[in-house]
């Protein structure tokens, strides 16, 4: 079976996202960007069942700009066989990165697609549901657990009361959580033998095309800022302010 | 223009989530409809038609409704659209899962956890966990929204209104309910609850969170919060999580026992009322967002503040 892994190159999670001055987006000149952490957990994900012998090939595909070969060349060294880039300087909405994705699946014919929940950047947590739903495929997002059978995977799911488990027919979408897994990191060799593994270049053309936008940005804005309030030096001056200060209790 | 909201519950009670949804869609449209999806709803669409602003309450009953599998509820909520311009959706981790793909089968953009409704096709949303504030605007003709409940308010008591039941769908045929693990309690829950008490990484073991967290909570009548760092520890259910990729919680007062205060977690609990942490490290960023800090260890101040909230007749 193959596993197909879409990633996306996002700002690092350990950077705090600026706002521009004229709200028209977050500033990313010269900020460091990673692989979005959920997709790094999918990414781990698919390397383990390859070494449980569930998956004979992992392929890597990330939409955006040229640079995004350095993420699929991160997934190749953590262990994926081979990448598709598909090279665009726009930023695709959802609903558009859905339909590019679904044209790659018809083409590459996964046996499952193995995502992250949300990328942290937009935080729309709906690519992996919405290609689930073009595909006609079934869905199980915020995995937290995978066993994968002969044509059914088994996804325990983190849900709003606790954990869900659910039984997929193959091919499936399933959406990974932080609990999933701890990626892995690279080893040096790795890192060498990735750069002689294959990256397609492919243009959103090769694929359908980026077709209409639906939602247009007016504009970025800083949240409002919460100021540091005042430090007590008792729990009983504390449980006092609350009743009497905050009215809270 | 009618607008549809999907009510939130598991199936015995309905959450306050809906409540506030509906708000969310009295600034869209007079006319909002809600839906019910699950088995043995009665209870809840009673509760629904309770809801002041709802025109009409629809209930869908089916096994895979009753276990909120999402292609299930999409193939519900998708026909009824001939009939909507907006469907609204409370942001839980069911609605999340669902709403994208009604969106992806009407063709329409997904936006997602909403913060305010500015005009009939605008809205704003938080993005980089809450971050940066993004105003946007949809072309489609069809909406298909999430709503981060905590930022609008519950709508009140009224109705009754009808209860119609309508053509549950196909279900979910490629999909099997296997198992469920929930977490029970009888503390208030965690997205609605007036106070929450959540503990970090310091408490360093499951033993110490119960032995901790949970007395205090009980003595507020408050529900338990974790940070990311206390549930990959084990310290606490997955449930628990507030944070960005956990669950987004605004109350009254919002008590952080042993958290530093991660990015990823303050974009969970910021838009509390009031903010008290407690830590031994003074630079610890959370003192960056309290109202009140108390720089201690948890193990004297925690103790302290029982018999003190004792004494003050809590």
């Amino acid at each position: 079976m193959k596993i197909l892994v879409p990633v996306k190159r996002v700002i690092d999670y350990n950077v705090k996202a600026r706002v521009k001055s004229d709200q028209s987006g977050v500033d990313l000149a010269n900020v460091k960007m990673s692989m979005n952490p959920f997709c790094e957990i999918a990414v781990e994900e698919a390397i383990r069942q390859k070494e449980k012998g569930k998956a004979e090939e992992i392929v890597i595909v990330s939409i955006g700009p040229i640079q995004a070969q350095e993420t699929i060349r991160t997934a190749l060294a953590m262990g994926g066989d081979r990448g598709v880039l598909i090279q665009t300087d726009t930023d695709p909405e959802p609903l558009q990165v859905a339909k590019l994705l679904k044209a790659v699946a018809e083409a590459e014919q996964p046996g499952l697609i193995l995502m992250g929940k949300q990328a942290i950047d937009g935080d729309n947590n709906a690519v992996g549901q919405m290609l689930s739903a073009l595909l006609g495929w079934p869905q199980a997002t915020f995995a937290s657990k995978i066993e994968i059978a002969d044509n059914t995977v088994r996804v325990t799911r983190e849900v709003d009361g606790g954990l869900q488990t659910l039984e997929l027919d193959l091919p499936a979408v399933v959406t990974a959580d932080l609990r999933l897994n701890e990626p892995r990191y690279a080893s040096l060799p790795n890192i060498m033998k990735a750069k002689k593994k294959t990256i397609d270049i492919k243009t959103p053309d090769d694929y359908g095309g980026l077709t209409g936008g639906h939602l247009k940005v007016l504009k970025v804005t800083e949240p409002p800022k919460r100021v540091a309030g005042v430090k007590v030096e008792t729990a009983a001056e504390l449980v006092s302010k609350l009743k009497t200060e905050a009215g809270v209790l | 223009m009618a607008v549809l909201v999907v009510a939130d519950h598991d199936n015995q009670s309905l959450k306050d989530n809906t409540h506030k949804t509906v708000t969310a869609a009295l600034a869209l449209s007079p006319d909002v409809d809600v839906l019910v999806a699950g088995q043995g709803v009665s209870a809840v669409a009673a509760g629904a038609a309770k809801i002041a602003g709802a025109r009409k309450v629809l209930t869908a009953e089916s096994d895979a409704l009753g276990k909120q599998i999402g292609e299930a509820v999409a193939a519900a909520i998708v026909p009824l659209m001939a009939n909507y311009d907006a469907v609204l959706i409370p942001a839980t981790a069911a609605g999340k899962n669902y709403a994208p793909r009604v969106a992806a089968l009407l063709d329409v953009a997904p936006i997602s956890e909403i913060i305010e409704v500015v005009g009939p096709s605008t809205f704003v949303r938080p993005i980089y966990a809450g971050n940066a504030l993004e105003t946007v605007e949809s072309g489609d003709p069809k909406k298909v929204i999430t709503v981060r409940a905590t930022a609008f308010k519950a709508a009140g008591e009224g109705g009754p209104a009808p209860i119609e039941a309508i053509d549950p769908g196909p279900g979910a045929p490629k999909t099997r309910f296997v198992s469920d693990e929930l977490v029970k309690s009888d503390r208030p829950e965690l997205a609605g609850a007036k106070i929450v008490v959540s503990g970090g990484r310091a408490m360093g073991s499951a033993e110490e969170f119960h032995r901790v967290i949970e007395p205090l909570a009980d003595r507020l009548g408050a529900a338990v919060g974790a940070s990311r760092a206390a549930v990959d520890a084990g310290y606490a259910p997955n449930d628990y999580q507030v944070g960005q990729t956990g669950k987004v919680v605004a109350p009254q007062l919002y008590i952080a026992v042993g958290i530093s205060g991660a990015i990823q977690h303050l974009a969970g609990m910021k838009d509390s009322k009031v903010i008290v942490a407690i830590n031994k490290d003074a630079d610890a960023p959370i003192f960056q967002v309290a109202d009140y800090g108390l720089v201690a260890d948890y193990k004297t101040a925690v103790p302290e503040l029982m018999a003190a909230l004792a004494e003050a007749g809590h």
